[in-house]
């Protein structure tokens, strides 16, 4: 590496702007500059130093701004696109139709170019995270390209700056002063400095007076929060990080809980309530839509049960109570780092239906028979002689295939049965087909018949298990970005070098690296106190007018 | 008087002070000369103390319906746009005491009160809230967010000072023909709120009947007459006016029928406007803004973006994804109304990074800023209102 050394006899890595010590300019270039570039203080910038190999080629791609801001930006219009249409997550596929049917025939050709696009999935296509995935390495890079140097020189400066340096800051000012009145100067500078909470350290006849130096660490900081969020998100495709499954259960039922070793679920309830009439003021119900059955809670009332060490898997007897609780929207069922969600319902399942055994003729009925839907028994015994086979069921029936009967699914939205009835008077049974609304006699009338009494209904609750153990990562990084920002943000880093020069003159300027106009009441503050230069802003167009105008009138002490 | 016509009385002084400190805030900047003269002072004075006035009795509206309604007045359209309004001026009245500009505030109120005014065209009944809306969390998410994105507005509004007072409106440039653009996207929200309170005052109401997309029927009011009827529409009242068109089941064709009124006397109205002044708005504006230091306004939009972002941040993706953790069990979702939110944070960091390198501050830096807002009226108004998403709460 070709170190530069400045005339201060301080050696400074290759690509240097300004001495890190001194400040000079040590360039040909930033000589000849009115204002020097004080981003990162002139530091040696890899990426603005080397451009010959392949890696120095890569590194400068992802540590430039423009890059990155490239990248923002795509990924803003990327992540516009894919709000045009509902994401296929959020669309309703009925059963057996296809997905791209479904944007058709809501949406037309659009939403058939729209899905041809991949644009309904667009948040997990491989493009779109191969996009995150590059805004985290231009964040990485640029952040270690740029933070370690400014890091350095920030903690390398002197307080005595090169009059070249102080010359070609923004804020700069000058007079002729008697020693002894300057050195008078540097002390009240010093005293009102320290009242506004500078930090003020002195060296031979110089001054610096420094504040927020913590604020430019603030991007960095903030820079770090976002990559250990993006790693946290990333951790969640590892197996055991992540879990999230469905879990339907219906009322007075016990479910072992996907996802969950070991432990139960019992719902004791499903209730869903809509807000009534009357129940709110006057104002409350002017509003059609108030009244129209707004939603007002979903919640199932549980019980969390854990098996007993000894238990074999799937018993159910030998559970040990943990918790009772009510799951609602919004107030999800935690425990140990589990969480149970309300996200779903069904009303009214059908759970039992009863018959009864009636003689067609006489109306008479020999007893009843009650069919549990989810666990039907093969034989319903009514007395010695008189019983009901269940030779078939149908949960949800749609119709004959063959002659045979067909179930679409196993929740019992439609049941149909096959009986077969068996009375003193008809020893050899009887069959029959009994459907709702719907009564067959395939092998000839009978005698006898199930007469459709009555149904019992349930709630089914739809739970949704979740674990996420990236949750406290993801924490760390929020807080971390949040710490990092409000750094950045709410703080500016101000510096204040005054300085007596050999020939007679005391010399100010002053540097922030944002908000100008708070520096500027610090200085004003300063100013008249401590008798220093009038100093003007060398990039304000009003400064710079003022300027040429007092020396057009021969006032020269500028 | 009950709690909730308080509350309503209390938005009406608020909105009048507005006005009033509009007028004095024209005050304070008067004059020719650089620096601002005591009358100036006097002025702007009497300016910022109607305006803090107003703020109060606005933060009463707030809480007063607050307390009536048993949950923060933010969950629905006309209570989160009010509660928006109100926060534009409280981000005013910060950043007026980092920089005291009158200017500022010259620009500002107007644009809180057309907000508000705009607010009060929705239905003001308070409404219950569907279970995924009653969290805490919600209310700090949105509340927080609300609050973000009106510091951020401020940038706009520092910005647009900026572009009136260095874009030479004098020419047919590209940057007068925007600036000119944007004044007329101003008057088309006037044209909104006078189409929506001539029809109110009428009490134009004409029913109708429809398919909607699953194919149920359903019934639908109209408060304007109707210009695009729904999927198979039915007019149910006599002697309302039939629709010229009739729409396919997606479009929601009352919305559209407002917004195409609205932009129908927004249009008259710009011309009109236009027929008296006989030259751009913005040309008229313009003289407004002599007397400010651009890099004073630099600073201001650049400080605001700083100020809003962290809370904005906070607001709209920290407090949201927490929330949705405990709602939805996901903290994620890429709903419209979050990756909104997000296409807005983004735009702002993208704002922030850009500004780092040479040029793209001062004009260039001051368009961002307006275009930060409009993405954030974006979100507002045509994600709640069209994009529906969980969020939505405009029926
Ligand atoms: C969404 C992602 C990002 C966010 C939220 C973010 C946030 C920020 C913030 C808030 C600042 C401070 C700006 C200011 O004070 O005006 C900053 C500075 C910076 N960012 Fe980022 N950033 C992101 C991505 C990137 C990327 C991709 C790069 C890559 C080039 C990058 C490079 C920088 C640099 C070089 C600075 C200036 C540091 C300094 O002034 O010392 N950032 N970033």
């Amino acid at each position: 590496m070709n170190k530069i050394t400045c005339e201060c006899g301080h050696v400074n890595p290759e690509g240097t702007h300004l001495c890190e010590k001194c400040g000079r300019p040590l360039t040909e270039e930033d000589k000849k500059q009115k204002i020097v570039d004080m981003k990162y203080e002139g530091s040696a910038i890899r990426s603005k130093t080397y451009n010959k190999t392949i890696i120095d080629k890569i590194w400068n791609f992802f540590s430039s701004v423009k890059v990155g801001v490239t990248i923002i930006i795509v990924t803003l219009i990327v992540a516009a696109v894919g709000t045009f249409l509902p994401q296929v997550v959020y669309v309703n596929v009925a059963d057996g139709e296809d997905v791209k049917q479904a944007y058709v025939d809501s949406y037309g050709t659009f939403g058939k170019i729209y899905y041809n696009l991949g644009l309904t999935d667009i948040y997990s296509s491989w493009w779109f995270q191969t996009l995150i995935g590059m805004l985290a390495i231009s964040i990485i890079v640029a952040s270690l390209d740029r933070g370690i140097p400014l890091y350095k020189s920030l903690k390398n400066q002197r307080v005595k700056r090169h009059e070249s340096f102080m010359k070609r800051q923004r804020i700069f000012g000058q007079k002729e002063m008697p020693s002894a009145e300057a050195d008078e100067s540097l002390d009240l500078a010093d005293k009102k400095m320290k009242e506004l909470k500078y930090n003020v350290r002195r060296e031979e006849n110089a001054l610096l007076a420094e504040k927020g130096r913590f604020a430019r660490l603030g991007p960095y900081v903030n820079h770090l929060g976002l990559i250990i969020f993006l790693f946290g998100v990333m951790l969640r495709l590892m197996p055991g990080f992540y879990i999230d499954e469905d879990l339907w259960i219906r009322e007075g039922e016990t479910e072992s809980i996907p996802g969950m070793e070991g432990y139960y679920l019992h719902s004791n309830k499903f209730t869903f309530q809509t807000y009534e009439k009357g129940e709110q003021t006057k104002e409350f119900n002017q509003s059609k839509a108030a009244v129209n059955s707004v939603a007002k809670n979903y919640q199932t009332d549980v019980v969390l049960y854990k098996a007993k060490d000894s238990a074999i898997a799937g018993d159910t007897e030998n559970l040990k109570k943990i918790k009772k609780s009510a799951i609602k929207v919004n107030e999800p069922l935690k425990y140990n780092g589990y969480g149970l969600y309300q996200m779903d319902f069904r009303l009214n399942e059908l759970k039992a239906m009863h018959f009864d055994l009636v003689n067609k003729k006489t109306g008479k009925s020999l007893g009843e028979v009650t069919i549990d839907l989810a666990d039907p028994k093969k034989v319903y015994k009514i007395d010695d002689q008189t019983k009901v086979e269940l030779k078939g069921y149908y949960p949800t029936f749609s119709g004959f295939d063959n002659g045979e009967p067909q179930s679409e699914s196993p929740i019992p939205n439609n049941p149909a049965f096959i009986f077969k009835m068996y009375t003193p008077e008809t020893p050899k049974g009887e069959t029959s087909f009994v459907a709702i609304k719907q009564t067959l006699e395939p092998l000839g009338t009978t005698k006898y018949k199930m007469k459709f009494a009555s149904i019992d209904t349930r709630n089914v609750s739809g739970l949704t298990v979740r674990k996420d153990k990236t949750l406290p990562i993801l924490a760390l990084g929020g807080i971390i970005f949040m710490i990092g920002v409000v750094m950045g943000s709410y703080w500016s880093h101000r510096r204040l070098w005054l300085q007596k020069t050999a020939d007679g003159r005391l010399i100010m300027a002053a540097h922030t690296n944002k908000n100008w106009f708070s520096l500027k009441k610090d200085l004003n503050a300063v100013t008249d106190f401590a008798h220093l230069p009038a100093w003007i802003d060398q990039q304000d167009e009003d400064d710079l007018k003022k300027k040429q105008e007092n020396e057009k009138e021969g006032d020269h002490n500028l | 008087m009950s709690l909730i016509d308080l509350s309503g009385s209390l938005l009406f002084i608020a909105f009048i002070a507005y006005l009033v400190a509009t007028l004095f805030f024209g005050g304070a900047i008067k004059g020719t000369k650089q620096d601002a003269s005591k009358s100036n002072k006097n002025w702007g004075k009497i300016a910022i103390t109607i305006t803090i006035i107003g703020f109060i009795a606005n933060l009463g509206y707030f809480i007063t319906r607050w307390i009536y309604a048993g949950h923060a007045p933010v969950s629905n359209m006309f209570e989160f746009t009010t509660a928006f309004g109100m926060f534009v001026v409280g981000a005013f009245i910060l950043i007026y005491f980092i920089y005291r500009l009158p200017a500022l505030g010259l620009f500002a109120l107007p644009i809180a009160i057309l907000i508000i005014a705009y607010a009060s065209m929705f239905p003001k009944e308070v409404t219950p809230l569907i279970p995924a809306l009653k969290s805490y969390w919600l209310t700090i998410h949105v509340i927080t967010a609300a609050i973000g994105e009106s510091i951020l507005s401020i940038s706009a509004v520092a910005g647009l000072i900026y572009l009136m007072k260095n874009v030479d409106t004098t020419k047919r440039t590209k940057s007068s023909i925007w600036l000119e653009i944007v004044m007329y996207a101003v008057v088309l929200v006037l044209g909104f709120v006078i189409v929506t309170t001539t029809f109110k005052a009428i009490g134009y109401e004409a029913d109708f009947s429809y398919v909607d997309k699953n194919g149920a029927q359903q019934e639908i009011t109209y408060n304007t007459p109707a210009l695009f009827g729904m999927h198979q529409y039915e007019l149910k009242s006599s002697g309302k006016m039939e629709p010229l068109a009739e729409m396919p089941a997606i479009v929601n064709a009352k919305k559209l029928t407002t917004v195409v009124w609205s932009v129908i006397f927004g249009t008259v109205l710009y011309g009109l406007i236009r027929l008296i002044l006989r030259k751009p708005i913005c040309r008229v504006v313009q003289p407004l803004t002599k007397r400010v230091n651009s890099q004073l306004l630099d600073e201001i939009g650049y400080r605001s973006v700083l100020i809003g972002f962290p809370v904005f941040t906070l607001g709209a993706l920290i407090f949201a994804m927490i929330w949705a953790q405990e709602a939805w069990s996901r903290f994620w979702g890429w709903d419209p109304k979050e990756v909104w939110a997000l296409i807005t944070w983004l735009f702002y960091a993208a704002f922030l990074h850009l500004r780092l390198s040479k040029g793209w501050q001062g004009e260039k830096s001051a368009w961002l800023a307006v275009v930060g807002f409009a993405i954030i009226m974006f979100n507002l108004v045509a994600v709640n209102l069209v994009i529906a998403g969980l969020h939505s709460y405009a029926g």
